[in-house]
């Protein structure tokens, strides 16, 4: 049975880019899908053909068991978009903006009033309600853009990096709001250019790159697909660094990779634990002195190194790589697609 | 945080197939996003006070800067005449500069995240232009009561009734909803709020000096006058001029059509611009967004 989010063959082109090269994608309902890839990878474009704000080139897209293409109008009535720009009104208040969405989402006016005056207060609004959202901080507004999707409490959800720019604190408050809503039955498709956060929150993770789902599975597969566990060492000494390198090449599975500037030893463990209490035992026994050992599982950062040959940041990049930067090179994309549309 | 996130569902029944939206739907919609477009009028008033400032000063320095020196056909010189035919002028060319609020708001509309809100929500597509034009429209009211007023201090008058007199300020609301129609195109069609503003207003200037508005058709060029006559936006010059009673006694009506049924002319006008902006409007917007 597809998913509540189900995709199969989505294209769309904009001029020359390939922002979608034939993407698959398919969520269990309640489950979290992690979309995960570099700037300018698609994730965006894949968002915005499921929410029905962009037509694919080809492709079949369902939403709940409803077809996007056909019946867009009908999805509008599942699902709750959070993009990475907040998606308020700045000269109306908390309060305002929610009441409107939610009228604009077919509620009474009572019913939209109540639904806000609940979502003020579950997102800690409540104090800032009747004030505009331009005198809201980022994290304010973020929470009232995603409060506005949450509005029909939609049986889907979409989330387009919904903590990119955000400072730590709030990210972690987002995540948690992320994690009750799942909790709750909700199917939520997450894009993000964080690995940390497709490895916090998702279920399964799709990497994206140029328009391409290139791997998919669960964080752990992923990671295992890469390779085993890693055992690092920093050395005190400089000077005892290659005797150190020989101890980990005679016990290690592999071999050691020295990163001289921070003194840090790294080896293939297959052995795991068992490993690293050897290397602790012989380190020890040669009054090697140590800064730091451990047991290191890959990170998403490896996998996808690895799967794409690329750092994530590398493409987003070209120098500073703020997600500004890229965005506007995507809008740039479009832009010039719908200038190219309107010549026809 | 007690309330749990999906709490007592409000979410609508989905209609399987349901894919048409109904003519109610849409007003309520519209209605909704015009409501909207007021709360940020209201928040920005700088905008309407500069709305007025304008037709103020057109009204005070055309009154008395060239009030003696345009000779009315049929009152000759006579200042107090110019400045009754002015204010027919001047309250359509108010009415029409309404366009560039329209398209400014909807091309920063357009530019903005909101719009994404918008568009991924079950409501009428043609809404989000509506209820803009709603807003501009009940701007424009208020915009056109304060001039009315600033009118009678200054010594206009009404002289034919109040029932014509709203007739009159009725053809000048629909010929200013009409324009708005043409500001929301063009607000769709540049690339940001800057360009609408001054692409709502430059085509204007020509547009309300080449017709009756300030001079009478009969000063100018003869190749300029069949413009200025077929104009509609002299049409409605003319229409609101002979409703309030502003035209000079002996003044002469030139043989053009428009001319001689200005009140038809002017709503006809009117409907031939809603029904064609609005249709480009709203399919600009749904390409737009497709």
């Amino acid at each position: 049975m597809p998913g509540a989010i189900h995709a199969e063959g989505l294209v769309k082109t904009f001029g020359d880019v390939r922002a979608l090269d034939g993407v698959d994608i398919d969520v269990p309902e309640g489950s979290v899908l992690g979309l995960l890839g570099p700037n300018g990878a698609g994730k965006t474009t894949a968002v915005r053909v499921l929410t029905t704000l962009l037509q694919p080139d080809s492709g079949h897209a369902e939403v709940a068991g409803v077809n996007v293409l056909t019946h867009p109008n009908e999805v509008r009535r599942l699902i709750g978009l959070s993009g990475q720009f907040a998606a308020v009104d700045d000269l109306l208040t908390g309060r305002e903006n929610l009441q409107m969405v939610g009228q604009l989402y077919q509620l009474s006016s009572r019913d939209a009033k109540r639904r806000a005056k609940e979502l003020l207060e579950r997102f800690n609004l409540a104090e800032a309600a009747d004030r505009t959202a331009k005198t809201y901080s980022g994290g304010m507004r973020r929470r009232l853009d995603l409060a506005a999707a949450l509005v029909i409490s939609p049986p889907v959800m979409f989330m387009d990096e919904p903590t990119t720019g955000l400072d730590p604190v709030n990210r972690l408050q987002l995540w948690d709001v992320i994690r009750e809503l799942v909790a709750g039955g909700t199917t939520l498709l997450l894009t993000t250019q964080y690995l940390e956060e497709a490895d916090h929150l998702a279920d399964t993770i799709a990497v994206v790159d140029r328009g391409k789902v290139i791997a998919r599975g669960t964080s752990d597969q992923l990671k295992t697909q890469t390779g085993g566990d890693v055992v690092e060492v920093v050395v005190h000494d400089r000077e005892r660094i290659d005797e150190a390198e020989e101890v980990l090449r005679r016990l290690g599975d592999g071999d050691p990779t020295l990163v001289a500037h921070t003194r840090k030893l790294s080896v293939p463990a297959a052995g795991g634990a068992k490993l690293l209490a050897e290397v602790i035992r012989e380190l020890d026994g040669r009054g090697i002195e140590i800064d730091d050992i451990g047991l290191r599982r890959p990170t998403l950062d490896d996998v996808f190194v690895s799967l794409t040959g690329h750092a994530v940041e590398e493409e987003a990049a070209g120098g500073a790589g703020t997600p500004a930067d890229a965005v506007t090179e995507d809008a740039a994309a479009e832009d010039a697609a719908a200038e190219k549309e309107s010549d026809q | 945080m007690s309330i749990s996130v999906n709490g007592q569902a409000t979410r609508p029944a989905a209609r399987p197939g349901d894919e048409r939206i109904s003519l109610g739907q849409g007003i309520r919609d519209s209605l909704v996003v015009t409501r909207r477009n007021l709360l940020r009028m209201l928040r920005i008033p700088e905008v309407v006070v500069f709305g007025l400032i304008q037709p103020i000063m057109f009204v005070v320095l055309f009154s008395y800067v060239f009030g003696g020196s345009i000779t009315l056909p049929g009152a000759g010189n006579d200042p107090d005449a110019y400045r009754a035919f002015l204010m027919g002028g001047i309250f359509a060319q108010t009415v029409t500069f309404a366009t560039a609020g329209s398209s400014a708001g909807i091309a920063e509309d357009m530019q903005k995240g909101i719009i994404d809100r918008f568009r991924s929500l079950p409501m009428a597509r043609g809404a989000v232009l509506t209820g803009r034009t709603f807003a501009d429209l009940v701007q424009t009211a208020a915009i056109l009561l304060v001039l009315a007023l600033v009118a009678l201090a200054v010594g206009w008058r009404i002289h034919d009734g109040l029932p014509k007199a709203l007739a009159a300020f009725g053809i000048l609301l629909l010929f200013g909803y009409a324009f708005t129609w043409i500001g929301a195109l063009i607000g769709l069609s540049v690339r940001s709020p800057e360009a609408a503003t001054s692409g709502g207003l430059v085509w204007l200037f020509p547009l309300t000096f080449v017709s009756n508005a300030f001079v009478p058709s009969e000063n100018m060029p003869g190749w300029l006058q069949p413009v200025a006559e077929w104009n509609p936006f002299s049409a409605t010059v003319l229409a609101v001029r002979d409703l309030f009673g502003n035209l000079p006694p002996n003044s002469p009506t030139p043989d053009a059509w428009p001319m001689q049924h200005p009140v038809l002319a002017s709503l006809i006008w009117s409907a031939v611009i809603i029904a064609v902006f609005r249709t480009l409007a709203v399919r600009k917007y749904k390409r737009a967004t497709a």
